[in-house]
């Protein structure tokens, strides 16, 4: 990172950005994307939100208290990351008033078509062991992406992933624990790992398909290319099912496409619930 | 201690040695008590006063976990992303106090295990509050300001509570409490200045909200049947009413400061007694949702039950793998 681009964020060690410190940079037009970041951002941060909304589901309904508060801890750091996303996207998206667009314009005044995450992200919690099997793809999946992107040379995105990484390692953790313990626990508990694992796995290979805008961005070296973190995935994931004597689910690739904005069924249920109150109250401010 | 070194004396003296040694514990407890200072996990203490105390101190956990479901009911719908964070982390705070307060009632004996089958097989209690219902988002800032605003009430004095675990676990839940206040007077705050439907949504949910926050603090005095012994014991410090008059007189200012009103037109301060005073209370509807009777009664209690019976065997996943990775250590001791 140059010197010049670490500046433009004041970002310093034990100064954590927030998504409000990129928002007024963004207002400010301190931080400026191009479109082609813009699009970048957007697809990490849908991705972050879909998930938070997945998981603070859990918040009152996990199977011990610890988890409700470690599920909830995942889910607002996902929050987090979304909000820090979406805020600089914004900054290349506007309004009909000509205003850059808002973390929430964008979270709850788009629709199904217009959302770029992928769609492991919005396949439903299912059981504990489902919802682990989807974490533990997930956080290493973005331990993975973000420890790259902290050497964009877009500032802005290096910054966020900078914060993101040390949070999505616990994530990574948890998960790993969980797997080990559900493979290795009981019988039921390894049946159902399995099935976990059978049902997200499907959704894994999207997570890794290069397309022209990150080919453009990777270039450029302000973009991680997708396909160029697979191998890693592939080690390290495979050390965890590997200690828990678990296989790599032999199950076929779904389509995907959820950065074209195509998705699965589930995704409109997650808009509806989501967007109702603020769509409701067009213009409100809460 | 005396206890413990019980067992080497021969068996005919136990009977004399423990009246003894229970006549010095109920001599060193008064002392406690009466310098006001606080009992600790291995001292002794009056059965009664470990039985009042794990009642409170369980039923104010089940509160806190019970608590987070009006409030998760809206994580999923808040109207912005930083509502919906602060929302988030508030319901995540409630099962942190939960965890404290189970870990000071299991200092006295009781483990978390039990408390939870009493408060699924619906045999404990928590607080009535949480039996009505959040409809809508109005309500967490009703929840925040009124709900946590009676606990706050209710809870700084418990920070001097004789029993050291309760006490001190206290201290930072009310910290993180009054936050949770704060912010719900923010969420009222920014309604009530709002379009006129946000208005109207704020000023309804405070008009539900107004009369089961001030039932909180339970009974009034003529009626409340463990506050003397309580007050007595150093537990509890100030009586229900007039806690309750304490906490008519802020909501008073506060409530000017939301431009909302308080639906009550009986509220007035009495100069002889210098206390705020309040209109007529439906004690019947309180001892209706006591009794199970409220409009969400079921509801909360079968959500818990669920969680608890999805996860059962997760738990048992967790247990065996702790089990199995213990042989394991001790095999590779051996």
């Amino acid at each position: 990172m140059s010197e010049a681009n670490a500046s433009a964020t004041r970002i310093t060690p034990g100064n954590a950005l927030r998504p409000e410190d990129i928002a007024l940079e963004v207002r400010t037009g301190l931080a400026k994307p191009t479109e082609d970041t813009a699009e970048y951002a957007l697809r990490l941060g849908d991705d972050a939100l879909i998930l938070a909304q997945r998981l603070g589901h859990w918040i009152s309904r996990a199977p011990e208290l610890e988890e409700d508060i470690a599920l909830g801890n995942i889910a607002l750091d996902q929050l987090g990351h979304a909000r820090s996303f979406l805020s600089y996207a914004g900054g290349a998206m506007t309004n009909d008033d000509g205003s850059a667009k808002s973390e929430d314009d964008l979270a709850y005044f788009r629709r199904e078509h217009e959302f770029r995450s992928v769609q492991l992200f919005e396949q439903p919690n299912g059981d504990f062991a489902a919802t682990i099997a989807r974490q533990f793809v997930v956080s290493y999946y973005q331990f993975l992406l973000y420890s790259r992107l902290t050497e964009s040379k877009d500032a802005t995105l290096a910054a966020i992933a900078a914060k993101a990484v040390k949070e999505v390692d616990y994530h990574r953790d948890h998960a790993a624990q969980w797997v080990l313990r559900l493979a290795g626990g009981t019988e039921e508990s390894r049946k159902r790992m399995i099935h976990g694992f059978r049902i997200m796995w499907p959704y894994v290979e999207e997570l890794f398909r290069d397309d022209a805008l990150t080919g453009r961005l990777a270039e450029a070296g302000i973009a991680v290319a997708p396909s160029s973190i697979k191998e890693d995935f592939d080690r390290l994931t495979g050390e965890v099912l590997s200690e828990a004597e678990l296989e790599v689910p032999d199950v076929p690739a779904a389509p995907g496409g959820g950065r074209q904005g195509k998705h699965s069924e589930h995704l409109g249920y997650i808009l509806a619930e989501m967007q109702v109150l603020a769509r409701e109250h067009p213009g409100a401010s809460w | 201690m005396a206890a413990q070194n019980l067992q080497s004396v021969p068996v005919e003296l136990t009977a004399g040695t423990s009246e003894t040694a229970e006549a010095d514990g109920q001599a060193n407890f008064d002392r406690v008590i009466a310098e006001d200072s606080r009992i600790e996990p291995k001292d002794w203490m009056p059965p009664a006063y470990r039985k009042t105390l794990l009642r409170q101190i369980s039923q104010h956990a089940h509160s806190e976990i019970i608590g987070m479901q009006p409030e998760a009911n809206w994580i999923s719908r808040a109207p912005s992303l930083k509502r919906k964070a602060i929302l988030m982390a508030k319901v995540q705070d409630e099962a942190g106090h939960g965890l404290y307060l189970y870990s000071a009632a299991e200092s006295l004996g009781q483990n978390r295990d039990e408390m939870t089958d009493a408060l699924i097989a619906g045999k404990a209690r928590y607080s009535s509050i949480f039996n009505y219902p959040a409809l809508t988002w109005a309500d967490m800032g009703a929840i925040g300001w009124l709900v946590d605003g009676a606990a706050i009430c209710n809870q700084v004095p418990l920070c001097r509570a004789s029993y050291g675990p309760y006490g001190r676990a206290m201290v930072r839940i009310c910290k993180e409490e009054s936050f949770h206040q704060r912010q719900g007077f923010e969420i009222l705050l920014e309604l009530s200045n709002g379009t006129p439907a946000q208005k109207q949504m704020a000023q309804d949910a405070v008009n539900r909200w107004y009369a089961p926050a001030l039932m909180m603090f339970g009974p009034p005095d003529d009626d409340s049947p463990n506050s003397k012994q309580s007050m007595a014991w150093n537990i509890k410090r100030f009586s229900n009413d007039e806690l309750r008059s304490r906490f008519v007189g802020m909501m008073v200012e506060q409530v000017r400061v939301l431009g909302l009103t308080l639906p009550d037109d009986q509220i007035r301060f009495n100069e002889d007694s210098k206390k705020w005073e309040h209109g007529p209370l439906d004690w019947d509807e309180f001892h209706e949702v006591l009794a199970g009777r409220g409009p969400c009664n079921s509801q909360r209690l079968e959500r818990r039950r669920e969680a608890h019976d999805d996860g059962a065997w997760v738990r048992e996943a967790a247990a065996a793998y702790a089990q199995k990775q213990s042989m394991t250590t001790k095999e590779y001791a051996a």
